[in-house]
Parts: structure tokens; C-alpha cells; sequence
């Protein structure tokens, strides 16, 4: 049972005001609970909550690398494992979606093959936030970021979300699931049932940032569920390579997930690009039959 | 002692066991194989009870240590050349982060062009990382440092990790009588390991925290105090291996027929062993040769070289490295060392890629130092250039 008074990120660390990581963290340990040895890989997480000499962690934590947290864990699990401690304590990688969907991705995927005892978490605020909003992997279809800005030529991200849960499904992942920080019961439960999964476990949290997305930093809770409302995310969990559940949904149409957020409002102003908004709702109609979401 | 004929990456193997580390994580790749193919031998046979990580990369294998080493367990990797390149940025993030990580380095060249043949160029790469470096000049010296260097290592004074480095090929894969010591000694030597700090969920503290410009100096002060600690704390337990093993390993330089030598040759690793035969024929001969063999290239031994070259007329410093666009690194260094001496130290860029180095080169090396002429590349083959 998720221990909901649980608190183990602490308050005072350096996030925005708003900011759907951090609140997702917060979460995501209660979840995981007080055994437990978390890696974070470089990014926003890792910066705004260990300036040296202060640390919001009330677990044990380490950072090493942008890229090596699953391999640093894959250590971890080792030596706890030989030192008789693994199972009392347990390890869980916090990372964002530049470390988890670009530039980590071998060492998640040697870490997956090999069958390591751990879970990772990837909040997924869909850029490169901590550098100042650069695309990622997981930058959504049509998203203006710093690297891939609208212009007269561009509609600002060209690609789709790079679809990591199902890669790492294809490894044989006893556990794979996505949630939202929008929806906090889900997702408590989800990282304790991936901690209490034998193997390596893989979960991918949205996480809406306001700084990055551009909305209200009193709307990120709203934001993460008119995500989840339109299709464009889909709360789900695969079990053993099988989708057991899924969050069904009434899906409203895009538009008002995409209007609500400036790094898409060039699909809008000066005027509706409705080819390019008829190519995102495809995305979601796409993820609602893939699912089957629709109540 | 009984001494046994062995291939050299087998006798570190055979070492590597008799330290017990729980946790070993590496990337095969040529000349490093035989020793993590061994250890999996030696794991798989129920010989060793330690986690054998088999990672996807060197970058991983590296990474994996840094975890299992912040994780209180002692760990061990081994590489070489590219697969050194590749974990470069851990190299640098596993000694900033104090982990007594020991790593076996069978020296090889660097690419491009590829060669899978000896030089040094790739721990001497790392120079900056702020690892302790030691040189086997032979097997027996290869597996001895392996031993030493968990000793130092995990000192609590000292907190730093460690290339053991020996000639890929050369020492590697060459059958050389050795005294694989006791497991009982090397216990007693070095007992189990005890981590200053890890990762416990009994007392949880945060490893790798970034710094801002107002701690990050000193985290970097403290960290290059370490490593110049490291030849003391070297010397220290190198004494006490030798009361228990009979082999002293105290000086940081080993010296060779130096008591009146005028021209001095410095070099480090298996070279060694040719030099110190040139010396021979060279000593019979009536000429007045020495070596100064490097066996801590990090920390830098700068006091006990200058020392030892107070009585050279020349010195003539053999690299199988090149800084490119300056020397090489030792002779950087010596210079270094050596400021004020007044003594002409040339350099001589030899043996790179697997270039052999025979006895007749030594010799050539020697007649052109004396004759004032150096800083150069040795033995180039001017028709294919």
C-alpha cells in the first residue's frame, strides 16, 4: 500500500513554480518508498535539487553522468545483490526524457537485456528543458522548441514521439507502463508496482513544464489531464509483453490541449494551419485505436 | 613461493581473484580479452563469488563500477585503448567522485589509424583524470600492482582510483615465470573492503551533487591533494607488501646501474626490460648508461626524479606517446621535474603502434643523445613517408 504521507523529496530545492518534475518526484517516491537508492542522470531533476552542500533527497542518491544511470544502477544492483541487500533495498532511476530517450538509450537498453532487478522512471516533459528547451526524442509532433523553432519554413518539430515503452516491451520488460503527474493515485501505484516487480521495469511519467510548454504555472495539473483527455497520452500498463490496462477516456478533440500551450500556438496564429492540426489529432486518433481508449 | 609459467593476462586474472572484488564489469577488447575471459572462467567455475556485469560497452563497464563501487561493494574493470577512449567522460566523473575503482590498462594504441598493437598513448591520454598510474615493467610487477593499488586506493586518506598499466601484447600475452601469492596474504594485506561512504537506505547521503562556482575549486583542490598524497600512502604500503611478499615496490622510479651513469635513459613498462640488456652490452662496452624506469606516472614522482638525475650529464627520455604538437608526456614532465638542472633532457618518440624496440635501438637512442640530438620521433621509416 502506497504510504501517501510519505515524504521523501524534500521542500526548498530550486524548481519553477509549477513544475510538473518535481511534483511527479514527489509522487514517484512515495510510491517507491524509503528502501530505496535512486540514480538520477543529469538534467532539471538533478540540478535544481542537489546544489552542493544542500540535497532535497532523503533517500540515498546519486548522480554521475547524462547518460550512464541505468548502467550506474545496473553496479548498484550488483553490489547490493552480492552484499545481500537487494530486495530490503531497492533501486529506481529518475530521469528526464533527453537522458532516457537519447541520450541513454544504450545503456537502458543494455541494462533491460541483461534483466537487471531495478525500475526506471522517465518524466517526460517532452524537451531538453534544463538547457533551455531543446528538442528531444520525445518532443510531441509540431512542438516549437529552441532548436526546432516555427518558422516561415518550419512547423516546428518534425518527428513524432519516439515510442520508448514499446522498445523496451520488445526487451522482454516485465513491467512497462505510462502515467501523469496529472493523475497522482495512478501513478503512485504504478511506480509501486514496478518496485515490486521482479526485472527491469520501465514506466514514463508526463510531466507538463510549464517554463518549456509555455502555460500558466497554476495550470500543470490541468494540462496533464487535457493530455490524457484528447489521447495525445495515454495512461496504460503492459504486463509480460501484454496490455492490461488502459485509461479509458470521452477524447475531445486537440485543439484545446494544443491552444492552451504556446509551443504550439503557430498552429493557430495568424491563422488555423488545419493540415497541420488534422496530422496531430491522426496521432491521437492512432493512439486511441493502438489502446482502444474511447469509452 | 612457487613460481609458475603463465600468460600475463591470466596471472592478473589469477590476482585480480585473490582481491576478492564483488563486483567486476568489462567490455572484451584486444589485448585487454584474456583477462576478462579468465575472470568469467574463474567466476563460472566457482572459484570467485563476485557479480560479473557483462556490459554493452566500455562507457557501461565503467559506469557500472562507479555504481557498484558508491554502493560499498570493491570492484575491478579492465580495457585498453579505444575502449579507454570510450569511457572517458566516467573516467573523469569516477575519480571526482573518490571511488577506489582499480582498472587493469593493456596499453594500446590509439585510432586512426586503428592499431590493435602497444604503445601508451591511452592511459597516458587520461593523464588529467586524476586516477592514480603505476607501470609494470613484467608480469610478476602486473599483478603485484594490482594488489598494491587496492591498498592505496582504498585508503581513507587517499580515496582514489587506479590504472594498473601493462603493455598490450608485449606483457599481456607473454608466458612469464610468476609468484601468484597466497590468498591468505593478500587477505590479510588488504581485508575486505570498508567504503568511507555509500549508498544505504540505513543512512542516506547524496553522491555526485553538482557545484557552483563557490565550492568547485576546492572539490578540485582536494581531489589533486589526494593524488599527490597517493605516492606517500604508495611508498607506505608498498613497504608492508614487501615484509609479506618479499617484492618492494617503495620507489616510485626504479633505478638501474645509475651510480655513476652519465647518460641517463628514462622510460616506462616493459621497455624496461630491453634497456636495462642495452645497458649491459653498453656497460661492458665502457659507456656510462643508466635507466630511470617511471613506475607512478600519477601522481607525477617529480622530487624522486629529480633526485635521481642530480649526477646525469643527459637524459634521454623514452616515449611511446605523443603529446601531438608538443613531446611526449614524460619528457614534459621531466622537463618539469628537472627545471634549473641545467642538464639536456631529450625526448625520443619510439615504439608507437607496436613499432618493435630491439637492443641495436637503445643503443642508437643513446649515441644520438649524447651526440645532442633529440626531440624527435625514433626510427621513422623515411620510405614510406
Amino acid at each position: 500500500m502506497v504510504d501517501k504521507s510519505l515524504e521523501l523529496f524534500d521542500c526548498g530545492h530550486r524548481a519553477c513554480g509549477g513544475c510538473g518534475a518535481s511534483a511527479a518526484v514527489r509522487m514517484i517516491l512515495k510510491g517507491a518508498g524509503e528502501n530505496t537508492i535512486v540514480v538520477s542522470p543529469t538534467g532539471c531533476l538533478e540540478v535544481f535539487s542537489t546544489p552542493y552542500p544542500e540535497t532535497s533527497w532523503k533517500t540515498p542518491w546519486i548522480h554521475s553522468l547524462f547518460e550512464n544511470a541505468s548502467a550506474v544502477a545496473s553496479g548498484i544492483e550488483a553490489a547490493l545483490k552480492k552484499q545481500g541487500r537487494l530486495g530490503d533495498e531497492k533501486v529506481l532511476v529518475i530521469g528526464g526524457d533527453g537522458a532516457t530517450l537519447d541520450i541513454g538509450t544504450l545503456c537502458i537498453s543494455g541494462a533491460f537485456e541483461r534483466g537487471h532487478d531495478f525500475t526506471y522512471v522517465c518524466y517526460d516533459n517532452e524537451a531538453y528543458m534544463n538547457t533551455g528547451i531543446q528538442r528531444s526524442g520525445a518532443t510531441p509532433y509540431d512542438a516549437d522548441t529552441t532548436t526546432t523553432p516555427a518558422g516561415v519554413r518550419s512547423m516546428g518539430n518534425s518527428r513524432p514521439k519516439k515510442d520508448l515503452p514499446q522498445i523496451l516491451v520488445a526487451h522482454g520488460s516485465p513491467y512497462v507502463a505510462t502515467a501523469t503527474m496529472a493523475y497522482p493515485m495512478d501513478l503512485m501505484k504504478k511506480v509501486e508496482r514496478a518496485m515490486n516487480t521482479k526485472g527491469p521495469c520501465y514506466l514514463q511519467v508526463h510531466a507538463p513544464c510549464c517554463t518549456g510548454w509555455g502555460f500558466d504555472s497554476a495550470k500543470t495539473m490541468e494540462i496533464g489531464r487535457m493530455a490524457v483527455a484528447c489521447g495525445l497520452w495515454v495512461n496504460y500498463e503492459m504486463v509480460n509483453g501484454k496490455l492490461e490496462s488502459v485509461k479509458k477516456v470521452k477524447r475531445v478533440p486537440v485543439d484545446s490541449y494544443l491552444q492552451a500551450q504556446k509551443r504550439f500556438r503557430h498552429l493557430f496564429k495568424p491563422t488555423r494551419n488545419e493540415e497541420e492540426i488534422a496530422k496531430i489529432q491522426a496521432i491521437a486518433d492512432a493512439n486511441a485505436e493502438k489502446y482502444g481508449i474511447d469509452l | 613461493m612457487t613460481m609458475q609459467i603463465m600468460e600475463g593476462s591470466m596471472a592478473v586474472a589469477e590476482t585480480v581473484k585473490l582481491c576478492r572484488p564483488q563486483v567486476i564489469s568489462a567490455y572484451p577488447i584486444t589485448p585487454q580479452t584474456h583477462i576478462v575471459e579468465d575472470l568469467a572462467s574463474i567466476i563460472a567455475d566457482g572459484k570467485l563469488d563476485a557479480e560479473y556485469i557483462c556490459v554493452e560497452s566500455e562507457f557501461s563497464a565503467l559506469s557500472a563500477c562507479v555504481g557498484a563501487s558508491a554502493a560499498g561493494s570493491r570492484v575491478y574493470s579492465a580495457t585498453t585503448s579505444q575502449g579507454l577512449a570510450l569511457m572517458g567522460e566516467v573516467v573523469f566523473n569516477a575519480a571526482g567522485m573518490r571511488l577506489p575503482i582499480i582498472m587493469g590498462i593493456a596499453n594500446r594504441a590509439i585510432s586512426a589509424p586503428l592499431s590493435i598493437w602497444n604503445d601508451q598513448q591511452d592511459s597516458i591520454m587520461m593523464r588529467d583524470a586524476g586516477w592514480i598510474q603505476v607501470y609494470a615493467e613484467d608480469n610478476q610487477e602486473a599483478l603485484d600492482l594490482h594488489i598494491l593499488s587496492y591498498k592505496v586506493c582504498e585508503d581513507h586518506d587517499i580515496l582514489l582510483p587506479a590504472f594498473v598499466c601493462f603493455d598490450g601484447f608485449i606483457l599481456s600475452h607473454v608466458y612469464e615465470p610468476v609468484d601468484i601469492p597466497d590468498q591468505k596474504d593478500v587477505d590479510r594485506f588488504l581485508g575486505p573492503f570498508t567504503p568511507y561512504q555509500r549508498l544505504d537506505c540505513k543512512d542516506p547521503i547524496s553522491f555526485g551533487m553538482y557545484a557552483t562556482p563557490e565550492y568547485y575549486l576546492e572539490f578540485r583542490y582536494e581531489h589533486d591533494e589526494a593524488v599527490k598524497r597517493a605516492g606517500e600512502a604508495f611508498k607506505k604500503h608498498a613497504k608492508e607488501f614487501a615484509k609479506i611478499f618479499g617484492r618492494d615496490y617503495s620507489e616510485l622510479v626504479t633505478k638501474y646501474r645509475m651510480e655513476d651513469a652519465e647518460t641517463v635513459i628514462v622510460a616506462m613498462g616493459s621497455i624496461c626490460g630491453t634497456i636495462k640488456d642495452a645497458i649491459d652490452e653498453m656497460r661492458a662496452a665502457g659507456q656510462k648508461v643508466g635507466l630511470l624506469g617511471i613506475r607512478m606516472f600519477r601522481p607525477f614522482p617529480s622530487a624522486d626524479i629529480r633526485a635521481a638525475l642530480s649526477n646525469a650529464k643527459r637524459v634521454a627520455v623514452l616515449d611511446k606517446n605523443i603529446s601531438l604538437g608538443a613531446k611526449g608526456a614524460a619528457a614534459l614532465e621531466i622537463k618539469d621535474a628537472c627545471y634549473g638542472m641545467n642538464i639536456p633532457i631529450l625526448d625520443y618518440i619510439i615504439g608507437l603502434g607496436g613499432r618493435d624496440v630491439k637492443i641495436s635501438d637503445i643503443k642508437e637512442v643513446v649515441k644520438l643523445c649524447e651526440a645532442g640530438k633529440g626531440d624527435m620521433f625514433y626510427g621513422l621509416r623515411q620510405e614510406v613517408l
